[in-house]
């Protein structure tokens, strides 16, 4: 993922931080081995070498010639007279000249917007498997399960648990935002969906909700925050009592201790 | 406001070894109030790169926020320009510096941008000795934001608005020598023989070169009372008269015996200090540090070189990081491949 952040950088013009949590960043984790690709080549975006400056008939730092939002850049020192701007914050006009105009002002930021849009289908795609069989359904919903990072692992032993209850979830991993736009599909093939995640406030619900625009009663959370690892009886746990029903092997819950 | 500046150049302007005229050195018109210093440390930025001959597309100007910041807009347009977030030039600046070491990078920042909000970046900046020079607009207040005072203010300087500033301010030369860094100057605005120079031996230096400019805001600190204005720095003044001569010139002016003294830098172009200053001793840090503090007490403002070590290493060869830009690195070079990583994988069994 990393070789693939570097890519999306130089492709989107931007920074690219990958997350990781407390649980992968402080356990030793088994991997298998890492593999290299020789075959690969590195993304190096919209860049204009001197060549193509002398070649190209008008060039501006902003200047969105093929409507993604992203222009062509330019690195420093590469031509005497030709490609040099002045990087500065929001008031500029596509030629990086300075400006305080209304105009230039919308301009810029609504091609900003555009780079957003172009970005997400340009990010990590999530990662869904083939639902389950169950033999029984005990519910009509079509359920969905989303989640991230370290909580994936649990969350798809819950998967597993709830499918010999008689419960089928589709999962999806997100793997990166601006959510891919697969992510919104998934949302609305389905009737209620689980957003598993450990903070209070359940942030990526939030974000799904302001970014995808989905009615927040759709998005059932599914939280964790005592500062240990979620586990995937807390996640059965919570959708059970979500969907009140009882655990199928009628084992009251033990309390969880570390 | 927008101005069209007149194409028109006397052809008769000198040029330099490039073959270029100090027209080609030009930025946008300044936007600046008249008379602000800050416009002649463009000035002398502008005749410096030009009386060195550097290709100006070789140069990087970077700054952060504030009067100070706006400065390389107006000098060098044909330079790449980076104006970064307020007090975070010297991230940026490190980041640029590691990222291609052979463009000279010119950093252009304010008191506030450094010694407020930027102080946490600017000390690991001079600790890291990043190749480039940095310039700071000294006028004891926040010109941009309308006036207020800031940290490198004196103590008892007088605001336009009356009030007595009750704290020391910060000596920024000081605490750059305190820090380690290998070139710290001091200089004024309205100083132009001095100021050029110094530029140019700050450009040549290999590593992190520091000059602090007291440089006044008419608008906001040029009064009776304030310890920045033009009147009170030039009545307190003590300046080191100096020359520099780049390596590949001969040194031609004849200096009487005693009255001058010559410091290499390590390109082996030579700054020439004149007059009483000539035994001022560049490579004695402590003795630097007790100079500006005695000139300090005596309400005097003393400017020149104040400390020179020519021969440091900067941080990209403190590092040992690639001895070309990374761009110019072709693919072979920047990934070793899938036999390493093997090997790699191979010793993690
Ligand atoms: C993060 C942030 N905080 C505060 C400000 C407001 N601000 C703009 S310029 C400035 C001070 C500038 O002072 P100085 O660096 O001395 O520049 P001068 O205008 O005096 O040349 C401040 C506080 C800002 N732009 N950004
Ligand atoms: S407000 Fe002060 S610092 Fe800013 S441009 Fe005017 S004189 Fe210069
Ligand atoms: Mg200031």
């Amino acid at each position: 993922m990393t070789v693939q952040a570097f890519d999306l950088a130089e492709r989107l013009q931007t920074p690219v931080i990958i997350m990781s949590d407390l649980d992968l960043g402080m356990n030793d984790w088994m991997s298998p081995p890492l593999e290299w690709d020789d075959n690969y080549r590195m993304d190096r975006g919209k860049v204009l070498d001197a060549g193509a400056l002398d070649k190209v008939e008008k060039w501006g730092r902003y200047l969105d010639v093929d409507g993604d939002g992203i222009c062509y850049r330019t690195l420093p020192g590469t031509h005497p007279d030709k490609g040099a701007y002045f990087t500065r914050g929001s008031s500029k006009n596509e030629m990086a000249v300075y400006s305080e105009s209304g105009d230039d002002y919308v301009q810029n930021v609504d091609r900003l917007l555009r780079k957003f849009e172009t970005a997400k289908s340009y990010v990590p795609a999530p990662k869904t498997h083939p639902p389950i069989a169950v033999e029984t359904p005990q519910t009509t919903l079509k359920l969905g399960a989303l989640f991230f990072g370290t909580s994936a692992s649990p969350a798809y032993e819950a998967v597993e648990m709830l499918a010999e209850e008689g419960f089928s979830i589709d999962t999806m991993r997100i793997r990166a935002f601006p959510f891919h736009e697969s992510v919104d599909q998934f949302i609305h093939d389905h009737d209620l969906v689980f957003v598993i995640e450990q903070n209070r406030d359940g942030q990526m619900r939030r974000l799904i909700i302001n970014e995808c625009e989905i009615p927040p009663g759709k998005l059932t959370p599914v939280l964790n925050y005592s500062g240990t690892p979620i586990t995937a009886r807390k996640i059965a746990g919570n959708i059970r009592e979500a969907l009140s029903a009882k655990s199928a092997d009628v084992v009251p819950l033990h309390p969880e201790t570390a | 406001m927008s101005y069209i500046k007149p194409k028109f150049r006397h052809p008769g302007l000198p040029r330099n070894a490039l073959g270029i005229t100090v027209a080609d050195y030009d930025g946008a018109i300044s936007t600046l109030c008249a008379g602000c210093g800050h416009d002649s440390i463009s000035a002398a930025i502008r005749n410096a790169c030009f009386l060195s001959s550097i290709p100006p597309h070789r140069i990087a100007k970077l700054s952060g926020i504030g009067c100070s910041s706006k400065m390389p807009t107006y000098f060098l347009g044909k330079s790449h320009g980076f104006n970064s977030v307020h007090g975070r030039m010297p991230s940026v600046a490190t980041g640029a510096s590691l990222a291609n070491r052979e463009l000279i990078y010119i950093g252009v920042s304010g008191d506030g941008d450094t010694a407020s909000i930027g102080m946490g970046q600017f000390i690991h900046l001079i600790r890291r000795n990043v190749n480039m020079t940095y310039i700071v607009a000294n006028n004891g207040c926040y010109g941009l934001t309308k006036g207020q005072d800031s940290a490198t203010a004196d103590l008892g300087s007088v605001s336009k608005y009356g009030d007595v500033n009750p704290f020391d301010g910060i000596d920024l030369a000081s605490l750059a020598l305190l820090q380690g860094a290998s070139f710290v100057a001091r200089s004024f605005s309205g100083d132009k023989e001095q100021l050029e120079p110094l530029i140019r031996a700050a450009m040549a230096h290999n590593g992190f070169a520091f000059i602090d400019v007291v440089s006044p805001c008419v608008t906001f600190n040029n009064h009776v009372g304030s310890t920045k204005s033009y009147a009170y720095t030039r009545e307190h003044l003590d300046a080191m008269p100096l020359d520099y001569v780049p390596m590949c010139e001969e040194i031609r002016t004849q200096y009487e015996a005693g009255t001058s003294r010559g410091v290499t830098l390590h390109d082996g172009s030579v700054i020439q200090l004149h007059k009483a200053s000539a035994d001022y001793q560049t490579d004695d840090r402590n003795a630097a540090m007790l100079a500006v503090q005695e000139a300090h007490d005596e309400g005097r403002i003393l400017t020149g070189l104040l400390f020179l070590d020519p021969n440091t290493g900067d941080l990209n060869q403190n590092l040992k990081l690639a001895s070309k830009p990374l761009n110019a690195l072709s693919t072979d070079e920047l990934c070793p491949g899938s036999k390493v990583l093997n090997s790699i994988n191979q010793g993690l069994r």
